[in-house]
Formats: C-alpha cells, structure tokens, sequence
C-alpha cells in the first residue's frame, strides 16, 4: 500500500479493477457519480449478476496513464454498498470482451471471405442478410481489434462492445 | 406493536439517543409532524427559518456532543435547502442524519408537487442516502442511516421517505443489529500489515531530526485527545494543527505550534517546510493547508494515518500509510517509540516564533478609536477567559479568531473549513448552545455572513438561547475583497456591503443589540453582555481595509508568506499603511 500513486505512474497500462456489489438500485449510479465527481476517467465498465442474485459484479478499466488506479480503488471501497474491490492488473486472470460487428457485404465473394476470417478469428456469424451480416466475436481487447481491423475493408456498418469483464485465474 | 413509518422515525430517533431534531414542515413530511405530537416531550424540535440553518446546526450540534445530530425537511424546496448544510458536514466529516419527506410512492418520477430526486441530489454530497419506499425496510434504514454516520469517518446520511410509507402500518420491532455486507467502521484496503507499518513508522520517527505532527480533526473524532497528547509529550515532537484540528491539543501547550496552512503564523509554515518528517494524523492535505504540492514539505518523508483509506496518497504521497482509527493506532505506537526532545529543532522554530513575535500587532499601541478585528477576537478571548465555545463564520473574522483567540479547551472553536460555509456561524452557535447548555457560545461573524443568518434570530428568541453573537463589521465581504487587493490590483468587484441598523434589527427581535466603535466601547460591549442574560448582538464596527496576514497565496509554497510587516515605532504615524503586508 506504500506510494502506490508513484508506482501507478510508472507503469502506464491499463487497470482492470473488479467491485463486487450489492444488487440494490442506484447502485451503478453510485459508482458512475464517483468516477464523474473524482474526475477518473473510465475506459469501460460492464455490470452484471452473479450466482448470487444479492450481487452485482462490476469491471471497471481505468487507464492508469489519466488516472491513479489505486485511488479509484480506495474510494470505490469506500461506498457503503460496494463488498469487495480487486485489481486483477497484476493477477493471473481470463479476460473477455464481447463484440457484435455488422459487416457490409456487397458481393458473394464477400460472403465468403468474411465467413473465412470469421472462422479464423473463432467467432461465429449469428446473423446474415442480403447486403450484411452479424458476427458475434469473443476473446480479449486485442483479439476484437484486430478483427475490426482486418474487417474494416469490407466496411464496417455498426460495432458494439460489451468492455472487458474479467475473472482471476484458480 | 402496530406503528406508522412517522411513529417509527420518532420510535427510532428515541432508540438512537436523539434529543433534538433541526427541521421544518411541509407537505411530504407531515405525517412525521403529525405523529411529533405525542413525541414532543421526549424528543426537542427546534424550528429553524431556513431548512439550510438545520442542516447546519445539526453539524454544530454533532461537533458540540459527539452525538448524530439530526435535521428534518419536506420534500422539494426543503431537501433542496438542505443541500448547503449537507455539504458542509460532508466536507468536515461531520455525523447528520438528514430525514426528507418524499411524494407519495406511487407518485415518484411523475414529477408530482414538490417533487425532486433528493437522493440523486445528494448522492455527491452524502456519505450514503436512501430512498424508502417501502415501510418494512425503515426500521433497518434508519438503524443503518445512525450508524453509518458516526462511525468510521463520520459523515451525513439522507433518508427520503416517502409520504405513503410514513402513514402506512406494520409490526414494529426495534432494530437491535445493524448488517451491512459492505461496510466496516474501520475498512483497510485489502489486508494491513499494522505491526509493519508501525515498525516502519517507528523507524521513521527514530531517524527523525526534525519532525513535526501534522493534527487534524480524526483525532477528534477517534476521542483521543489522550493518546494524542501522550504520543505528543512522549516523542517530544512540536505540532502544528489544521483548522478543523484546533482543539485536539491545548494550544498553550509548549509543543502545539497552532495552526498551519494559508493562514497560519509564519514559522509555524517555516517549521513544516523544513521538516524531515510529516507525522499527518486525520488530516487530509488539503490545498489550503499545503499551498503548493510541488513544493510542499520537499524533504519530508511522511507518516499518514487517517481512518478513510482513500485520503492515503491522494495529496501527498506516504512512506508509511496507515489506514485506523487514531486511538487505537496511537495506543500502539507510543509504547513503541523512544521518549525524546529535539533541542536544536525548537530552537530554530523559536528563533522563527520570534520573528512573527516582532511583527505581533498586539504590542502596538493604536489610539483608542482604532478598533481592528483582532483586537475583539483577543477580548473575547480575554474577557471570557478563553473558556467559551465559540462559532465563527467563514472569512478574515474566521482566520483572525484562529490566529488571536488561544483556544486551551477541547474542541472549542465550531468552524466551516473544508466547504467555507458563509451563514455558518449562527446556526452553528443554535446547535452548539442546544449541545452545550452550560457553556457560553458566541457567534463571531462577518457582516456577510451574518446576513445570511438573519433570519435564525428568530429562532434564537423562539427557542430562548443564550448567545452572543458578535458581528465584525468592515463593511466589506473582507476576505473576497482582500483577495481583490492582492490578487486583482484592487479592483474591487461586488464587495461594498451595505449593512442595516444592527442594533434595531436586535431590538426588533427582542434582542439585546449592542455597537461598538472604539477598543474601550468594545471591551465595554463584551462585558455587558456577558452580564445580560439572554441573547446579545454586538456590532464592532472595526477598520475596514485590513488584511489577514500572513497568508500563502493560492499556487504559492509555504515558504513563500506575505508576512506582517515588522513593528516599527513610528510606524502609527503613517495610518493604517503599515498593516499592509511585505513579501
């Protein structure tokens, strides 16, 4: 817990915080007001329940480099509904991002040229229309941007992602 | 036992040990007044005029008892008014339990009358609030509300009740336990290693050539007066206070050097801006304590203990950061340590203190129609012997009394530091006065501030509280036009004030109303009204282009004061210029 600020500067990447929370109303609304009023800046957040319906689970990515990571984590801690907070920065972790990218497909080549990367990105097409399709892709940041990069001659119509979630590993 | 939602808020108030509630009616909470009734005889209900002035007096009220000091306000326009006193006590980590009324449940979010989102209001300006819409959760609301606002780093807690929920009825059971999964008084980050750290702290304070406490209001609110002033006496290490801080170590004591920071006397900010060793306990480096961070303390290593972890590293990063309550921490630490003195640091401290001595005001003597703002804070000061409690506005007066009053009691001064609340000082003094029966309060306030109270006059003759309220009078929003004068080449802008007959304005609240123009009429002033009993107003009316000196300008270092200009005999010969200060 020593200088932690100093250590935070030193290295720049991105901080992948984990808040369990208590599935009471208001209480993503809590969250988002301190990360407004401290001025940290957010990459994503991404929400969801867990395996008990009394919780939420909440990942947050801060870039480190904008924001000191360790003071996000103590004045999450601090909120009154918030459980427990872990930084899996540092932590043997899987971690996934969800991404639906509808591509345009102008010509049947296409169709099969996309069904290829698709495959190779292991993700699946979940939707398929006369001039586009959608393809359902998961895996970490990375894995997503590339896909969007190598998709992006085809012509990119619409993208949405979910942020990263994460889990330690053991 | 059947009760209502309002007998249960009442029912739970009595179970808290609350004595006095700050509030005012209105639609939304009018069954909570109806069902007041029949609490009347156990539990004081004090009418404010503005629902803003029971927020603030019931952070007052917490700062004088160490007890939850409770405000109640409708819907709407009431809420809303509480938001002021809300923040102040947020600010100052002050433990108030806000009561709100709130439309009718079924009527949230339709933007019914007086309607207003009350807890996304205050959700910033609130250690927690809740929304109550259903009765059944109350009675663990309110439990919750009590507890999570004196414990740990106090702080205000909002409850919205609903108007349906204060009418319908259930079986009411006391709340005997409070669970909440989340929340612990004392909440360290992950797992402390405390014996390390102290280890480490020890370590620090043993390399120590020149050391200084840096003492903040946690102690206060740890009660540990004690164990402060063992740890103090122990280590033989001089103190200098925060603002908030004064009153946790008698400031006649040989080692408290006062109060740092923007206002604080020069060697006191020398003293710090040469330490080897911050030793800061509750206090959370805040800009008017440290001026610039880039240059603050710039070879001290620093020990931080503070209860709230996310005050650890925020401003000044620490060798030795400790997350605990200061009794417990000071109790295990002062066995820890070597008992010692430091000679050779006291004398160079003394050697700044005698500096500042040789630029002290008070050794001059002004003609009698020179009446300064120092000069009444220091008569007060005298005259009650320096044993009232005193509740001062936000401005010069404020720094003036930090600076001439020795405050030697605990927890004496009741001020607005981190929010810089104007309009603080009378309500403060109604809920200090309700806190502290036995004590003599006095309201000091500027002429500002003061009229924005006017209206808790009102409240003070209702209620039959003995206060003395002593209105500095420069004509002037002092501070904001001092500021004007350094910092904007005296242009001054929107700081004339013009003031009523404060004297007929006492009188025509059946007040006693008292002026003063000279220091003998001041001296004169003060001690009839010590002698009247019932509430006094005093207006000084003091020189009115004075400044407070020394301060650190905002952005500058510690060592960088404007200082009081050193005393020159002749000096009185060349009018007021000589209160200017000098860089």
């Amino acid at each position: 817990m020593l200088i932690d600020r100093i250590e935070a500067q030193k290295n720049p990447t991105k901080h992948t915080l984990v808040a369990i929370v208590e599935n009471k109303p208001g209480v993503l609304n809590r969250v988002a007001s301190l990360m407004r009023r401290r001025n940290f800046n957010i990459e994503s957040l991404a929400v969801g329940t867990t395996e008990d319906p009394t919780i939420s689970r909440m990942t947050i990515v801060i870039d480190a480099s904008k924001t000191n990571a360790a003071l996000v984590e103590r004045n999450l801690y601090k909120l009154v509904n918030v459980i427990d907070v872990q930084d899996l920065t540092d932590v043997p972790s899987v971690v996934r991002e969800l991404a639906l990218i509808k591509v345009r497909i102008s010509d049947a080549q296409h169709r099969g040229e996309i069904k290829q990367i698709a495959d190779m990105f292991q993700s699946r097409i979940v939707d398929v229309a006369k001039d586009s399709c959608i393809i359902e892709v998961t895996g970490e940041e990375q894995k997503v941007d590339s896909m969007l990069r190598v998709l992006e001659d085809y012509g990119i119509l619409e993208v949405v992602r979910t942020g990263r979630i994460a889990m330690a590993r053991g | 036992m059947k009760l209502t939602g309002a007998q249960i808020i009442w029912e739970s108030l009595i179970q808290q040990g609350v004595e006095v509630v700050f509030g005012y009616p209105g639609g939304a909470i009018l069954p909570t007044y109806d069902a007041l009734v029949d609490y009347q005889d156990r539990i004081r209900h004090v009418l404010v005029r503005h629902e803003e002035n029971a927020a603030l007096a019931a952070d007052a009220y917490f700062r004088a008892t160490g007890k939850v000091g409770v405000c109640m306000a409708t819907s709407g326009p009431g809420a809303l008014n509480l938001v002021t006193g809300l923040a102040n006590a947020m600010m100052d980590s002050s433990a108030v339990v806000a009561i709100t009324g709130q439309v009718a449940s079924h009527l949230v979010g339709t933007d019914a009358f007086q309607e207003t989102d009350v807890t996304g209001v205050t959700l910033p300006i609130t250690k927690h609030n809740y929304l109550v819409m259903n009765i059944e959760e109350l009675p663990q609301v309110l439990a919750e509300a009590f507890y999570i606002a004196r414990t740990g780093r106090p702080g205000p807690v909002l409850i919205d009740v609903c108007k349906d929920v204060q009418q319908k009825m259930i079986d009411y059971k006391p709340v005997t336990e409070v669970k909440l999964r989340g929340y612990r008084a004392v909440k360290p980050m992950g797992k402390q290693n405390l014996p390390l750290l102290l280890q480490r702290a020890k370590e620090l304070i043993d390399h120590a050539r020149r050391p200084i406490i840096l003492a903040g209001q946690g102690i206060k609110h740890a009660n540990a007066h004690e164990e402060f002033r063992e740890f103090v006496e122990k280590s033989g290490i001089p103190v200098a206070t925060t603002l908030l801080g004064i009153g946790v170590l008698s400031e006649d004591h040989p080692l408290n050097l006062r109060m740092m920071g923007m206002h604080g006397e020069a060697y006191v900010n020398m003293a710090i801006a040469n330490a080897d060793l911050l030793i800061a306990l509750g206090m959370r480096f805040d800009d008017r304590v440290t001026g610039n961070l880039k240059t603050y303390a710039k070879n001290a290593r620093v020990i931080h203990v503070d209860i709230d972890p996310a005050e650890i590293n925020k401003n000044v990063p620490a060798d030795v950061g400790i997350v605990g309550n200061l009794k417990d921490v000071l109790r295990q630490l002062t066995p820890m340590i070597e008992k010692r003195s430091y000679p050779a640091w006291l004398e160079q401290i003394n050697e700044w203190r005698a500096d500042t001595l040789a630029r002290d005001i008070m050794q001059v003597e002004f003609p009698d129609h020179m009446l300064l703002a120092p000069h009444v804070m220091r008569m007060i000061w005298e005259e009650t012997n320096g044993e009232c409690t005193v509740c001062t506005d936000v401005g010069q007066h404020q720094m003036w009394e930090t600076q001439y009053f020795v405050h030697k009691r605990k927890n004496q001064l009741i001020t607005s530091g981190g929010l810089g609340t104007m309009g603080f000082g009378v309500p403060a003094a109604i809920g200090a006065k309700i806190g502290r029966p036995q004590d003599e309060v006095w309201a000091i306030v500027g002429d500002g501030g003061f009229q924005m109270s006017i209206p808790e006059l009102a409240t003070i003759v209702q209620e039959k509280l003995d206060i003395k309220i002593a209105i500095i009078n420069n004509n002037f929003l002092g501070m904001v036009r001092q500021w004007q004068e350094l910092m904007h080449n005296k242009r001054y802008s929107a700081v004339e004030m013009w003031t009523p007959d404060f004297v007929k304005l006492a009188e025509a609240y059946g007040i006693c109303g008292l002026r003063a123009k000279t220091r003998s009429e001041a001296r004169e002033a003060i001690r009839i009204a010590r002698e009247h009993e019932g509430p006094v107003l005093i207006e000084f009316q003091v020189e009115k282009e004075t400044n407070v000196f020394p301060m650190v300008q905002p952005g500058k270092s510690l060592s960088e004061m404007t200082r009081r200009p050193v005393i020159q005999p002749a000096a009185l010969g060349g009018g007021m210029d000589f209160l200017k200060g000098k860089e």
